[in-house]
C-alpha cells in the first residue's frame, strides 16, 4: 500500500463517527505495533528500472507544506476545489517551523500610531525601490486580518498587559510590530495550520518529492507533475488543473546558512523548466547573526529578537561598532546594513579569534532572557555550552532568505506559465532588495491565501487536459538514470562542493572576478554531475533524491550568478565592490527565463506606484 | 573559544535494514573523524558523504526544531541532531525507533500519528471574532508549555503502554496536544469524554518515562497527563473544578458576574421580609 499512514479524507470523517469504532481500530493498530521493528504493511521493493507510476488526480495540487502551502490549501479546499498537498519532508517539519522572531502586522496594539500605511512604507523603503508596490499594498493591508485569523485557528500569541496580542520591535520597522509566540512563532504557525488541514480532511502526501511539472502539448498549460514517493521509491504521476508552488527558499546552495535540508530551491528549477520567469535572483539575504561555533552548527540562526530585546553588538576591541554604520538605529538597522557592518569589522581585523563579533544580551537579566528567548538560551547551552544570561555570543552573517524567485501576478500569484501559481519564499516581488524581519511569515499567509483562492477559481474554469507523454517519458528516463551501483561521484559530497563554491564566490560582497570564477566552477561541477550515482535500493534512498537535486541546485546557482553579474550596482542585499553605489538606471527587475534551451536575462522596469500611494512612502 | 584536544575518532555503529524484510538486519561500524561540538547526526552525514551513501536517516533542520531525526542512541530515544558525541563514552550505537514500523536503516513510518491527530476534537473558540478577544499572559502560560512540542514522537516510542501491551491509548504526545487545546483560554470544548473513551487515558500508569526523555523538556506526565486524568474523573461533580472553569477571566466577564450578584442581592433583600415574617410568627406561636 503506497499511501499507508497518511490522513485520508474518508478516514478522518469515519474516525469521527463513533468512539467504539475508534477503539476497535486503535486496538488493531496498537496490536500490530507490538511487533517491534517490523512493518505493518511491508513496502515492496521497487526494481531499479521500474517505470510504472501510480496516478493521483485532483483539482489543485499544492507543492509544499510550509506556511504558504498549508494556507493556500485551506483556501482552495474551502473554495470547493479537490485539493491535494504534497511535501518532500514530513508534514509539520517544513522549514517554517524554524521561524523565531515573529510575524509583522500593523495591529497597533503596542504603538497605536502604527497603521498599514507605515508598514507599507517601511517595506518599500527597505526594499530599496525594487518591491512591487501593489504586492506591498495588499500585504500591509491584509497581514492584519491574517494574524487575527491565525488566532481564530488556535494560535496563542503573547499578550500585552491589556490582554491584546503583544508586539515587539524588529530591525527597520518604524513601530513595534512583530506579533510573537515566545521565540517559537513559526512552530506555532505550522501546528495551527496543520490542525486546520487535518480538521478539514485535506489529503496530505508527505515525503513525496516533485521532480518536474508537465505541460499539455496543446495549450502549454501545466497539467501534471511527476513525483517520487520517498518511502517506497515508487513514481507517482499527478494530474491537476492548477498547481501552487510553495516550495520555500534555496539557502542550502550556500555552505553557511540558517536554512533546513529541504531548502534547495526545487521550486525555482521546477518553474523555470516549465517555462516560467524567475526574477531578482541575485537578491540573497545574509542574516547578520548566525552562530559560528561549533563548526557543526555554523550558520544556525541567532534570532533578530535578541537585538529586538536589547542585544548589543561589539567587536573584539569592545567597541559598539554599529554607531559607525547607522548611529540612529544602531543594532536595529536593516539586515543588509548590519550584515555588511559585521562583515566589514571582521575583514578589517576587528573580529574575534574564530571570525565573528560579539552579541550580548546578558544585561537584561537571567529571568527576562529565559522568558523571552527560551529557544536561544537552550540553543547556546546545548550546542555551544554558552550561557547567554552570563556570557556573550559569537556571531557572523549567514545566508538566510531569498528575496528573488518566481515572478508572479501581485493579485493572484499566477506565474507566467498558465496553471502554475506561486506563493511564499519561492515567489518574488514583495521584498525587493531586502526583506524586513517578520515580513515573511505574514507574506506566506497573505499570498498563500490569495494563491489558493485564485487556483481554485482557475481550476473551476478550465477543462482537464492530458500531459505531454513524450515529456513524461523523458522525465522518467532522467529520474531513473542515476540509480546505479556502478562507481561514481557521491551526491552528498557533490552538494558540499556546490555550496562551497557559492559561499566563496557569490558571498556578501561580490565583484566581477569572483562571480566569473563562481560561474566557471558551476559549469565544471555541471559536467562532473553527470558522474553522480545513487547506489542501493529505491526506498528512502536519499542519495538518489540528492542526485536529482544537484541539477536543480546548479540551475539555481547559475541564475543567481548571472543576475549578480548583470546588476552592475550595489542595492540592498546585493553589494558589488566594483560598483559600490546604487545606480538610478538600475530601477529594474532582472528576469531569468529559458529561451531555446539557454538561460537568458531581460530587464523589466519596476512598476511606479500611483501618486496616492507614493505619497505614503517616507523616503526621509 | 577554547579548543579541547581531539579524543580520537568517533566509533559509530548503525543498525541497517530494509522495511521490505524487517527480519534481515545487520550492524555496520564506522570510524568518523572527531570535530569539536560534533553531534551524532554530523557523524551520520560524514558516513553518507565519505563512506556509504546508501545509509538512510531522516532529518531537516539540524537544530532540534523540527523533530525529524528521532532515533535510539545507545538504547535511549533521542534526537540525533541534539546529541553531542562527547556526551557518550565509547562506541555510539544508533538504531531506529522501535515503536514504529521500519522503512529503512534509521527511518521509521510515523504516519499513524496523523490518524490519531484527526481524532482529537479541534480547537473551537468561545467567540468567533479574535479582534475582540481579551486574555492575559498568565492565561497563555498554562498552555504554552505544551505548544513547545516538536512532534518528534520519542515519547510515543518510549511509552511502554504503546510498546508492549495491547491497549487503546493515544499516547503521551496526543495527551499533550489535548492539554494544549484544553488549556487555551478561548477554547469552548470539553474533551474529557474523548480522553476517557477513545483516548484511553486510563491506560497510562504514570511511569513518567515519556517525561524523562522529551527533548523539549515538556513535563508531560506531571503537567499534562495528571491534570487531564483529574479532569476526566471529577469534572462533573467537583465544585472546585466548576468554580475554576466559571471564574471570570476578563473585565467584561467580571462586569457580567458582578451584575448577576447585585441582581441576586436585590431580590434577596426584597424577598427576605416576606420569608422572615411568617417564620417569626411561627416561631412565636410554637415557643409561645
Ligand atoms: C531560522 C529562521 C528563522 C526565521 N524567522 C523568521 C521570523 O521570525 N519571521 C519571519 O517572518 N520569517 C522568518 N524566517 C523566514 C521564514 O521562516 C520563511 O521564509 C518561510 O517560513 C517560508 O515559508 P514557505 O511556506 O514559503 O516555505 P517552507 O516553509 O520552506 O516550506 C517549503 C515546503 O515545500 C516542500 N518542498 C520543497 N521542495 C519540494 C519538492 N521538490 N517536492 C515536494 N515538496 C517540496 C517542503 O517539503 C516544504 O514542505 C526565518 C527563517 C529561518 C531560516
Ligand atoms: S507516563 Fe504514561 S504516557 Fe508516559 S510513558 Fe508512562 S505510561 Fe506512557
Ligand atoms: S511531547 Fe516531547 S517527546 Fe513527545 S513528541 Fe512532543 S517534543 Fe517529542
Ligand atoms: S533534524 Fe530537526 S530535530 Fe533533528
Amino acid at each position: 500500500m503506497v499511501f499507508s499512514g497518511r490522513v485520508e479524507a474518508s478516514e478522518v470523517r469515519a474516525a469521527r463517527v463513533s468512539s467504539e469504532f475508534i477503539i476497535a481500530r486503535r486496538r488493531a493498530q496498537l496490536l500490530s505495533a507490538v511487533n517491534l521493528w517490523s512493518s505493518r504493511t511491508p513496502p515492496k521493493l521497487v526494481a531499479k528500472d521500474d517505470r510504472t507510476r501510480s496516478e493521483r488526480t485532483c483539482d489543485v495540487l499544492v507543492v509544499g507544506a510550509g506556511g504558504a502551502g498549508l494556507r493556500a490549501a485551506i483556501e482552495s479546499h474551502d473554495a470547493g476545489a479537490d485539493t491535494l498537498i504534497v511535501c518532500k519532508t514530513l508534514l509539520g517539519k517544513a522549514h517554517t517551523v524554524m521561524a523565531e522572531g515573529g510575524i509583522a502586522a500593523a495591529l497597533g496594539n503596542v504603538d497605536p500610531e502604527d497603521s498599514w500605511k507605515v508598514h507599507f512604507s517601511d517595506t518599500v523603503v527597505e526594499g530599496q525601490n525594487l518591491s512591487n508596490w501593489r504586492m506591498a499594498e495588499i500585504f500591509a493591508k491584509e497581514a492584519i486580518d491574517r494574524v487575527y485569523e491565525l488566532e481564530e485557528y488556535g494560535a496563542l500569541f503573547d499578550r500585552t498587559p491589556e490582554g491584546k496580542v503583544s508586539q515587539r520591535a524588529f530591525g527597520a520597522h518604524t513601530y513595534k510590530r512583530l506579533c510573537h509566540i515566545g521565540d517559537r512563532t513559526g512552530l506555532e504557525l505550522i501546528r495551527t495550520l496543520e490542525d486546520q488541514v487535518v480538521k478539514r480532511g485535506v489529503t496530505v502526501m508527505d515525503e513525496v518529492a516533485i521532480t518536474r511539472i508537465l505541460r499539455s502539448r496543446e495549450s502549454g498549460n501545466a497539467t501534471g507533475a511527476l513525483g517520487i514517493d520517498i518511502r517506497t521509491g515508487g513514481l507517482i504521476l499527478f494530474r491537476f488543473r492548477a498547481l501552487i508552488l510553495a516550495t520555500g527558499g534555496c539557502g542550502k546552495v550556500y555552505q553557511v546558512t540558517s536554512n533546513s535540508y529541504e531548502s534547495t530551491g526545487d521550486g525555482l528549477a521546477l518553474a523555470y523548466r516549465a517555462g516560467a520567469k524567475l526574477m531578482d535572483m541575485e537578491m540573497i539575504q545574509f542574516h547578520p547573526t548566525g552562530m559560528i561555533y561549533p563548526i557543526g552548527v555554523r550558520g544556525l540562526l541567532v534570532t533578530e529578537a535578541v537585538r529586538g530585546e536589547g542585544g548589543v553588538l561589539t567587536n573584539a576591541m569592545g567597541e559598539r561598532f554599529m554607531s559607525k554604520y547607522d548611529p540612529k538605529r544602531m543594532e536595529l538597522s536593516a539586515r543588509d546594513i548590519v550584515a555588511r557592518a559585521i562583515y566589514s569589522e571582521i575583514v578589517a581585523g576587528r573580529g574575534t579569534q574564530s571570525g565573528g563579533v560579539y552579541l550580548d544580551i546578558s544585561h537584561r537579566g537571567a529571568e527576562y532572557i529565559r522568558n523571552k528567548l527560551p529557544s536561544m538560551y537552550d540553543q547556546f547551552i546545548e550546542f555551544a555550552g554558552v550561557d547567554i544570561t552570563k556570557q556573550k555570543m559569537e556571531v557572523a552573517p549567514t545566508v538566510h532568505y531569498q528575496m528573488g524567485g518566481v515572478r508572479v501576478d501581485p493579485e493572484s500569484g499566477e506565474t507566467s506559465t498558465k496553471g502554475i501559481f506561486a506563493a511564499g519564499e519561492v515567489a518574488c516581488g514583495l521584498h525587493g532588495a531586502n526583506r524586513l524581519g517578520g515580513n515573511s511569515l505574514s507574506d506566506i499567509l497573505v499570498f498563500g491565501r490569495r494563491a489558493g483562492a485564485a487556483a481554485a477559481v482557475f481550476s473551476a474554469s478550465t477543462v482537464a487536459e492530458s500531459v505531454d507523454d513524450a515529456e513524461l517519458e523523458k522525465e522518467v528516463d532522467r529520474v531513473l538514470a542515476p540509480l546505479s551501483d556502478k562507481p561514481g561521484t557521491n551526491p552528498f559530497w557533490m552538494k558540499r562542493q556546490i555550496a562551497k563554491n557559492m559561499w566563496e564566490h557569490v558571498g556578501i560582497v561580490r565583484n566581477k572576478a569572483d562571480l566569473d570564477a563562481g560561474l566557471a566552477e558551476v559549469a565544471r561541477l555541471g559536467e562532473a554531475a553527470a558522474e553522480v550515482r545513487a547506489p542501493g535500493e529505491r526506498a528512502y534512498n536519499q542519495a538518489w533524491l540528492d542526485t536529482l537535486q544537484v541539477s536543480d541546485m546548479l540551475l539555481v546557482c547559475e541564475a543567481i550568478i548571472r543576475s549578480a553579474l548583470a546588476r552592475t550596482e550595489s542595492r540592498g542585499a546585493h553589494t558589488r565592490s566594483d560598483y559600490p553605489r546604487p545606480d538610478p538606471k538600475w530601477l529594474a527587475n532582472i528576469i531569468t527565463v529559458e529561451r531555446d534551451g539557454k538561460m537568458k536575462h531581460e530587464l523589466e522596469p519596476v512598476p511606479v506606484p500611483p501618486p496616492e500611494l507614493d505619497a505614503l512612502i517616507n523616503r526621509e | 573559544m577554547a579548543t579541547t584536544p581531539s579524543p580520537g575518532p568517533v566509533r559509530l555503529r548503525v543498525r541497517r535494514g530494509s522495511g521490505s524484510d524487517p527480519s534481515v538486519f545487520r550492524y555496520d561500524s564506522f570510524e568518523v573523524p572527531w570535530e569539536e561540538g560534533m553531534v551524532v547526526l554530523d557523524a551520520v552525514h560524514y558516513v553518507q558523504a565519505m563512506v556509504d551513501p546508501t545509509l538512510s536517516a531522516r532529518w531537516n533542520c539540524k537544530a532540534a526544531r523540527c523533530g525529524s531525526c528521532s532515533a535510539e542512541i545507545n538504547g535511549r530515544p533521542k534526537l540525533m541532531c541534539k546529541t553531542r558525541v562527547d556526551s557518550i563514552d565509547g562506541e555510539i550505537t544508533v538504531e531506529p525507533m522501535k515503536a514504529f514500523p521500519l522503512l529503512k536503516d534509521l527511518v521509521t513510518d510515523v504516519g499513524e500519528n496523523w490518524k490519531v491527530a484527526a481524532m482529537i476534537p479541534a480547537f473551537s473558540p468561545k467567540s468567533p471574532k479574535a479582534r475582540e478577544w481579551k486574555f492575559y499572559q498568565r492565561d497563555v502560560e498554562r498552555s504554552r508549555e505544551f505548544r513547545k512540542c516538536i512532534e518528534c514522537f520519542l515519547c510515543q516510542d518510549v511509552c511502554h503502554v504503546i510498546r508492549e501491551h495491547e491497549a487503546e491509548y493515544i499516547g503521551p504526545r496526543w495527551v499533550v496536544k489535548a492539554a494544549s487545546l484544553d488549556m487555551h483560554p478561548m477554547d469552548s470544548l470539553n474533551r474529557s469524554k474523548f480522553m476517557k473513551d477513545a483516548g484511553g487515558l486510563g491506560y497510562c500508569n504514570i511511569t513518567k518515562c515519556c517525561q524523562e526523555i522529551c527533548p523539549e523538556h515538556i513535563v508531560i506526565t506531571d503537567d499534562a497527563i495528571i491534570p487531564e486524568k483529574e479532569r476526566v474523573v471529577d469534572r462533573r461533580y467537583d465544585p472546585a473544578v466548576w468554580l475554576y472553569r466559571n471564574l471570570p477571566r476578563d473585565q467584561r466577564q467580571l462586569e457580567v458576574a458582578i451584575k448577576k450578584v447585585l441582581k441576586l442581592a436585590f431580590w434577596a433583600a426584597l424577598l427576605a421580609p416576606l420569608v422572615a415574617v411568617p417564620i417569626l410568627f411561627l416561631a412565636k406561636a410554637l415557643l409561645g
